[in-house]
């Protein structure tokens, strides 16, 4: 530990002489190297991308909603894609495929990793900078070209990629099959193995700096929840991304090079397709490989998230510390074999699907653990509601919601008639697209401090969370229902089945709601860009919290700390501690200034400081017995 | 304070109105400009559009308003020593307490008028056990998520802040902890055996030697279904996908003599209470075979066969009773993205009796009309009835030679 705290310091002494006076507008914004610049650079990059997801999810739900209507305003801004102001079928699934790329990778996984691990993991471990800064610069800028070539395929002639966002093979693979199949695949796949590659370069860099650089007295049993949260989602991203990079090399090269991985038996209207021997299942198994363990890597950061915001809001330590860490464990080991529960009904031997079934319900239990401890956690609380309170607490609520209907589709039997209809889209959009996007603004309303120095406009925080919060409930609830009913996913209209027309005016409910909720985050971007400039300055510790972040000044230094390191010499959740004078106690506090609130599994069986808390104790009574008399 | 500084900075305001003025002579500019060549009308399309514009920016300036109210309001309160005007605590947590009563009833809605409207009870005799475990599922999942709701949203109501409490310092119990880790494990290993048993009672099914499953074959193409029935012999001839052309779109090799008799459906007529054996296949890319009231779901991959067996149980007609819908109709569609006629892509189904079906199928003509004879040197004359040799429905054994058999010839090419 000795010679690591030295190397820091040399570090920082060394930016002190060099740094300060050479920094340039390029390399302070643009190719900056700091931990905290590089954070906000993903987090502004995610909420823009996550702008445009929105955008194409809103254009796909106007032409559910009005399947036969004509919006002459649509063919001005996308011309030939919407022909007679009406949105043509392969566009609409141009446009749920690049909404879905978007949301989980470019904003749940970078714009919600990204950001939170690179602002947190230095500042809550006590470290100055990620372990290699440079390489945490490359990965921004990977996952940037990613987006930018990712956007670029809206702009050629064949269209973005439009095989859904699970791009399975042999649709993806074949132009002919359909025409986002063309350049525009090959630019999803480039644009996949970029993020790919950034994601690896910010995973393998989160695990290293968590591992090597905790400062003094920050054990991996006093690090708070966020940190375990992005350690075991780096663990994962680390282990499961470059399953997806093998994968897409492979499509790859069945569409560039006529190699056969995937592509067997096909023939196109009655041209014989010359490929032997591949199975479009062997696409499915390494795209869940990654896809499975992805959904928790976008939620388990959100978890973490949300747990700190609860406890520190509260004014409670978050109950089951240890069972919340034990249960991130259990997630993290268990998604691994869970894959094949997307893949029930894909003709693969059903023995496999009894097993994948069986670890998927498994999962259930660390998950519901999780949920009876948030509750517990508020229980008794003397509860803030800030704005990041309201969506932790909004997180909570659409976690349960979501993870109960998991139940159904992780049973293959039930998995049968559900799959791939509208169960599932509400499903994975209350745990990943709100849930998961719940954590995320909770973390942006919470560390807005220490990202800018300012703090948000709680009000408009308020109004954002509340007209959010129904309105998601409003689109994805009713979805549900359509989904036991068969409606299929992916379909461009429901116009053609008679069974389906009785859901158009519930479509348009949603579409309104969706459109209601997109107009809500106007309050929420206007009061990001605003408050950035205007905000109200913060204090150094606006929320009283106890984790090492709130410790660094106001001004965010490069570096974080002006002095020392400070030390840790408790875990993170001392609130409302009876005997303490505040109802918070900072992690840097040592057990020695806080006689009257220590109690004994503080001291983790060390016998010498119980001694001294005995005869500290025995002291006080015994002057209190004086004082008595 | 930012909103503040919004309302008072004058630009804003001036901005608005800028805005508005701009937007409506634009507006009528277009309407003018656009009346003169466009096919399309575009002027009441921007006045509709600078409309909503200019409606969603005075709820904006209506919300900056209130904004400003709440903080001059919160001022003076301040500067009169007074305590702060607004509690938002209690607000937050009244508007939990709200959102959990409006939301419950909500909830009794969507089951009561939603829940209605979802497919009727299932078809077929394993669709009844997924129908059972989904009731149970439901039950068990309803509970928890009413009473979890109850309790966060009640912990929000009744433990909002309040200077004069300290919150309870309670960091862990590991009895509780304990409790509900056993209790989640336990409901979901009965939940995982009872899906576990379900899921094999429907792929691993014993034959019933007395109620011999009739074969359909499947073949999904973008963006159409093809039905091939056996034909007397119970039997789906060989196919091989080198073979497809323009007239034989199947790709039948009619070197097997079992394809001979074979037969091409336009609706997929099944009788009642008798096992269908449905052999999935797909020309191009991966579609789904999906029958949503029978719950029978499966893909159909190029280059890999699957099958589904199952048995109807209700008959359409019966069906039309049940549901009191006149023009109901079983049906199956595609439930998996397969390019941009996806949408499209039915057949119906029909369940009727083993009369019915009978009369029907003997009127089903031939995949092989005297065209195919001829093109594939056959002789035209042979009545197709009295061709195959085995007249009596197949066994067991003869389908699965068949199923391998398709399967060495995929191997071979």
């Amino acid at each position: 530990m000795s010679t690591i705290s030295l190397h820091d310091t040399h570090n920082h002494d060394s930016h002190d002489d060099h740094g300060h006076h050479k920094e340039t507008f390029l390399t302070k914004y643009v190719f900056s190297q700091d931990h905290k610049m590089i954070a906000k650079q993903f987090l502004i990059t995610g909420i823009i991308m996550a702008v445009i997801a929105m955008g194409l999810s809103i254009l796909f739900r106007i032409q559910l909603a009005w399947p036969d209507k004509s919006f002459p305003l649509l063919e001005t801004f996308l011309g030939k894609w919407a022909e007679g102001g009406r949105i043509k079928p392969d566009f609409y699934l141009a446009l749920v495929t690049i909404h879905g790329t978007i949301m989980v990778f470019f904003v749940l996984t970078a714009g919600l990793s990204g950001t939170f691990s690179n602002l947190l993991i230095p500042l809550q471990i006590g470290a100055r900078d990620m372990a290699s800064p440079f390489l945490n610069m490359l990965s921004y800028w990977f996952f940037f070209t990613a987006c930018v070539i990712m956007m670029s395929s809206f702009f050629i002639q064949t269209g973005p990629a439009s095989a859904g966002w699970t791009v399975y093979p042999p649709l993806s693979a074949l132009p002919t099959a359909i025409s986002g199949s063309g350049l525009g695949m090959t630019l999803w796949l480039i644009s996949m193995v970029l993020f790919v590659a950034s994601s690896l370069m910010g995973g393998i860099n989160y695990v290293s700096t968590i591992l090597n650089m905790r400062t003094k007295g920050m054990d991996l049993w006093k690090m708070p929840l966020t940190i375990w949260a992005f350690f075991l989602t780096a663990v994962l991203g680390i282990l499961s991304f470059p399953v997806l990079v093998a994968g897409v090399v492979l499509l790859v090269f069945d569409r560039s090079f006529g190699t056969s991985f995937y592509l067997s038996d096909i023939v196109m209207g009655t041209q014989v397709l010359p490929n032997e021997g591949g199975s479009p299942i062997l696409w499915q198994h390494l795209f869940w490989f990654l896809g499975h363990p992805e959904v928790y890597i976008v939620i388990m950061p959100a978890m973490g998230l949300s747990s700190e915001i609860m406890s520190v809001n509260s004014r409670k330590p978050i109950f089951g510390y240890h069972a919340m860490i034990y249960s991130l464990i259990g997630i993290t080991i268990l998604s691994f074999i869970v894959w094949g529960h997307h893949m029930f009904v894909t003709g693969m031997n059903p023995l496999l699907g009894g097993v994948f079934m069986i670890t998927t319900l498994i999962i259930a239990v660390p998950s519901a653990v999780k949920t009876f401890n948030w509750l517990a956690t508020l229980w008794r609380g003397n509860i803030r509601f800030t704005p990041a309170m309201l969506f932790a607490i909004g997180m909570v609520s659409f976690f349960i919601s979501g993870g109960l209907t998991g139940i159904f589709l992780g049973n293959a039997s039930l998995d049968i008639n559900l799959h791939d209809t509208y169960f599932v889209i509400a499903h994975f959009h209350l745990v990943m697209g709100s849930a998961a996007i719940f954590g995320m603004l909770a973390g942006v309303y919470h560390y807005f401090p220490k990202m800018f120095g300012r703090l948000m406009n709680s009000k408009l925080g308020y109004l954002h969370f509340w007209i959010t919060f129904i309105c998601a409930y409003l689109v994805f609830f009713p979805l549900h229902f359509l989904g036991l009913d068969g409606v299929p996913r992916r379909y461009y209209a429901f116009t053609e089945f008679e069974f389906m027309q009785k859901w158009v005016t519930v479509n348009i409910l949603v579409t309104w709601s969706a459109i209601i909720a997109a107009l809500a985050q106007v309050a929420f971007l206007f009061n990001f860009f605003y408050s950035i400039f205007k905000g109200k300055v913060s204090s150094q510790n606006p929320w009283g919290a106890n984790t090492l972040e709130w410790t660094t000044p106001v001004e965010r230094l490069h570096g974080n700390w002006p002095g020392e390191i400070p030390t840790v010499y408790r875990w993170p959740y001392d609130y409302s501690k009876p005997g303490a004078e505040e109802d918070f106690i900072p992690q840097t506090v040592p057990f020695s200034q806080t006689m009257s609130s220590n109690m004994p599994h503080d001291f983790e069986g060390n016998a010498e400081a119980e001694r001294i808390q005995r005869e500290w104790e025995e002291k006080e009574e015994a002057a209190g017995r004086t004082k008595l008399d | 304070m930012s909103l503040r500084k919004l309302i008072s900075n004058k630009t804003i305001a001036a901005l608005a109105v800028i805005v508005t003025a701009f937007a409506n002579t634009s507006a009528f500019a277009q309407a003018a400009a656009a009346t003169a060549e466009k096919p399309v009308d575009m002027g009441p399309v921007y006045k509709t559009a600078t409309f909503y514009v200019l409606a969603f920016l005075l709820v904006c300036l209506f919300v900056a308003i209130v904004g400003k109210a709440l903080k001059v309001y919160e001022l003076t309160r301040e500067a009169q020593d007074k305590p702060k005007g607004i509690n938002w605590d209690a607000i937050n947590g009244g508007l939990f307490a709200l959102f959990l009563i409006v939301g419950l009833y909500g909830v009794y809605w969507e089951y009561t008028v939603h829940g209605n409207m979802i497919l009727p009870e299932a078809a077929s005799e394993h669709g009844k056990k997924i129908d059972q475990m989904f009731n149970i599922t439901l039950i068990l999942t309803t509970i928890v998520f009413i009473v979890t709701h109850i309790l966060l949203f009640a912990f929000a109501y009744f433990y909002k802040h309040s200077g004069k409490r300290k919150a309870y310092y309670y960091p862990h119990n590991n009895t509780i902890e304990r409790i509900w880790t056993i209790i989640p494990a336990l409901v979901l290993t009965v939940l995982v055996l009872m899906g576990f048993l379900t899921w094999r009672s429907i792929f691993y099914k014993v034959e019933d030697p007395n109620n011999k499953p009739i074969s359909i074959e499947i073949t999904s193409s973008q963006f159409a279904w093809a039905i091939r029935y056996a034909g007397a012999d119970g039997v789906v001839g060989l196919k091989n996908y080198k073979l497809i052309t323009s007239d034989n779109a199947l790709g039948i090799d009619f070197k097997d003599k079992k394809t001979l008799d074979d037969q091409l459906a336009e609706v997929m007529v099944i009788p009642v209470n008798k096992p269908v054996r449905l052999i999935l296949t797909s020309k191009d890319v991966i579609h789904s075979f999906y029958m949503p009231h029978f719950r029978v779901q499966l893909n159909t991959v190029p280059g890999m066969t699957s099958y589904f067996e199952f048995t109807p149980t209700i008959t359409t007609e019966e069906m039309k009773a049940k549901t009191n819908d006149p023009k109901f109709k079983y049906l199956f569609l595609c439930n998996k993205i397969c390019g941009d006629g996806h949408y499209k892509m039915q057949r119906e189904v029909k369940v009727v009796s083993q009369a019915e079906y009978d009369a029907w199928v003997a009127e089903l003509p031939t995949y092989l009309t005297d065209d195919l004879r001829k093109q594939f040197n056959l002789p035209v004359a042979s009545a197709p009835a009295s061709e195959p040799a085995a007249t009596a429905p197949a066994d067991t054994a003869a389908k699965d030679t068949s199923a391998v058999k398709t399967n060495q010839i995929a191997l071979k090419k």
